[in-house]
């Protein structure tokens, strides 16, 4: 089955990076013929030429790892704090119904609004980028879980209550599988989040990360090395989404269709 | 020795109020799903209910399996009043109820796993019970792979596998072919008849409700009471027989059930102010 899955992937390739080649020779050649200025948008080549120096200078790896561990401590924090209250929320009933109209209100906030908020509080430094992750991370993980929670079947719980499962059996065996593809719906969707909020905090306040090298670059008009951390940006993305569709699958193979981002 | 006693068993259900609906409750939004039953049965009996469509038998089973308390009545396991859920019964649901994150076998594990049963002799019991149902090619498959009747035979397997005294099962054939049922059937006689379990079984079918049972119980239109309890005199042994289903005392049986269950039929479907006609799912005594 894998061998097979691999030639299909194989066939399919020309079909996948089309349009992506397309989209790099179009790059390539409107700046060269004039189509767009070259100042303010230089060729693909000379942004991957200068891709490739900031990888070996190193500085790439530098603000990477910066950016990285703000928006996975962030991340980390949201889903350590809004699993185990998804599920206290979506296991007792009454509580997410009295709830629930403040979380739906809250959920519409639009959360970079509250930066300055958080400066306020916790001033520029690490604290309120991470806060500001979380937070963002947090909805949609909290909210994935709650319905996850909430949606389980409850003639499994009757079956396994049949089979004489104690209440915290219930909880491992029944709640916390049932609920999985729920809950990693929710990471995947705040792995996204958690990368534009991090850009987006970066270039309001920090003086490392990736958010801050592209709004920094453009400030001294080294123009390539904008996209060029642009270019690490979606690239960084494209791997998050990836690993964290990954999890999902394995974590969700027992359901017969799988959404696809 | 009277094995599950049921003593006046009456159950209301809250109903949503959309003002519609017809019923014999003293309150406007109550259902009375179950009007006193009475039903005992004897250890190593096999019982079966019959009665039309929502008239309170996967009700019944609930209140049996300790799963929903009843709001008038008892019911007694070995002389004890039930009190909740326990190992002594396994119950095959109607919707199968398998557990779609475990594959065949886990599901057929997961009774096994509450009891301190090492890993090793689970999987061997589970696959036993698999292989049971004829299943054992299909250990490692997600419910969502496998066919109605297929889940249906996990579901037995995984009811089967804890060896509880006490078998509750709803139409747990209902979803099989005519010949998968048969042969299930006449395994599930062999496995009683082995094992000595206290059978209540639901099933739509008269025809199987008079080739598995000692006795078959007749169901009444909601409020759901046991309107009569037929012995069915054919001996143990008799019921491999191939011509079973035409003798005299099979064609007798089927025939007596069918005009007491014909005019509870017609009387669910008039509570139910359906006019769709539900005698399809009826076999004729014919
Ligand atoms: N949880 C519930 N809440 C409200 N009403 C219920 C509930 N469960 C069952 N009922 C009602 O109680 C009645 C009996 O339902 P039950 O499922 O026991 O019928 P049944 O005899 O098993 O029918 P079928 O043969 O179609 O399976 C029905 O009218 C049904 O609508
Ligand atoms: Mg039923």
């Amino acid at each position: 089955m894998g061998s097979a899955n691999i030639v299909k992937q194989l066939k399919l390739l020309p079909q996948k990076v089309f349009a992506i080649i397309l989209f790099l020779l179009i790059w390539e050649i409107a700046p060269r013929t004039g189509l767009v200025d070259p100042v303010f948008l230089p060729p693909a080549s000379v942004v991957f030429s200068a891709l490739y120096d900031l990888v070996i200078t190193g500085v790439l790896f530098k603000h990477t790892s910066i950016s990285l561990q703000r928006a996975f401590g962030g991340f980390a924090i949201a889903a350590l704090t809004a699993i185990p209250l998804g599920f206290i929320v979506g296991w007792f009933k009454t509580f997410e119904k009295y709830m629930d109209p403040l979380l739906q209100t809250m959920r519409q906030l639009p959360i970079l609004a509250l930066f300055p908020v958080f400066i306020l509080f916790f001033g520029i430094g690490e604290v309120s980028k991470l806060a500001i992750i979380a937070l963002a991370c947090f909805w949609s993980i909290f909210l994935n879980t709650v319905s996850g929670v909430l949606n389980v079947d409850p003639l499994l719980i009757k079956s396994a209550r049949s089979m004489g499962i104690p209440h915290t059996g219930m909880f491992r065996k029944v709640v916390l599988p049932a609920a999985a593809p729920a809950i990693f719906t929710g990471l995947r969707y705040a792995g996204t989040v958690s990368l534009i909020v991090l850009v987006a905090a970066e270039m309001i306040g920090a003086n490392a990360g990736l958010g801050f090298f592209v709004i920094n670059s453009e400030a001294k008009f080294a123009i390539p090395d904008m996209y060029a951390a642009i270019v690490a940006l979606t690239i960084l993305g494209v791997v998050i989404n990836y690993l964290l569709i990954g999890v999902e699958r394995s974590v969700s193979k027992w359901k017969e269709e799988i959404v696809r981002s | 020795m009277t094995k599950i006693k049921a003593e006046n068993i009456k159950k209301t259900f809250k109903i949503r109020t959309n003002g519609n609906s017809r019923n014999n409750g003293n309150s406007s939004n109550e259902l009375l799903a179950l009007g006193g039953v009475n039903l005992a049965i004897n250890k190593g009996e096999f019982i079966s209910i019959v009665g039309p469509s929502g008239c309170g038998k996967s009700t019944f089973l609930d209140l049996v399996g300790g799963l929903s308390k009843p709001n008038e009545g008892n019911i007694y396991i070995d002389g004890k009043p039930v009190e909740g859920p326990g190992l002594d019964r396994g119950i095959v649901f109607q919707q199968y109820a398998l557990f779609p994150w475990r594959t065949a076998l886990e599901n057929v594990e997961f009774g096994l796993e509450s009891q301190n049963i090492p890993k090793n002799e689970r999987r061997g019991t589970a696959q036993k019970y698999l292989t049971l149902v004829g299943l054992n090619s299909f250990e490692d498959r997600y419910p969502y792979e496998l066919s109605g009747g297929m889940k249906q035979r996990v579901a037995i397997a995984r009811a089967l596998a804890f060896d509880p005294d006490i078998l509750l099962m709803d139409e747990p054939f209902g979803a099989l072919d005519a010949q998968t049922r048969e042969i299930l059937q006449r395994e599930l006689l062999h496995i009683w008849e082995e094992t000595h379990k206290t059978i209540l079984f639901i099933t739509h079918s008269i025809d199987e409700a008079v080739f598995l049972s000692d006795k078959v119980a007749i169901m009444t239109a909601r409020p759901g009471v046991i309107k009569k309890m037929e012995d069915i005199p054919i001996a143990r042994n008799d019921r491999f027989e191939d011509d079973i289903r035409s003798s005299q005392d099979f064609v007798k049986s089927r025939y007596k059930l069918w005009e007491l269950l014909k005019e509870e039929v017609v009387r669910a479907q008039q509570i139910s102010g359906n006019a769709v006609s539900n005698f399809s799912k009826w076999e004729t005594a014919k």
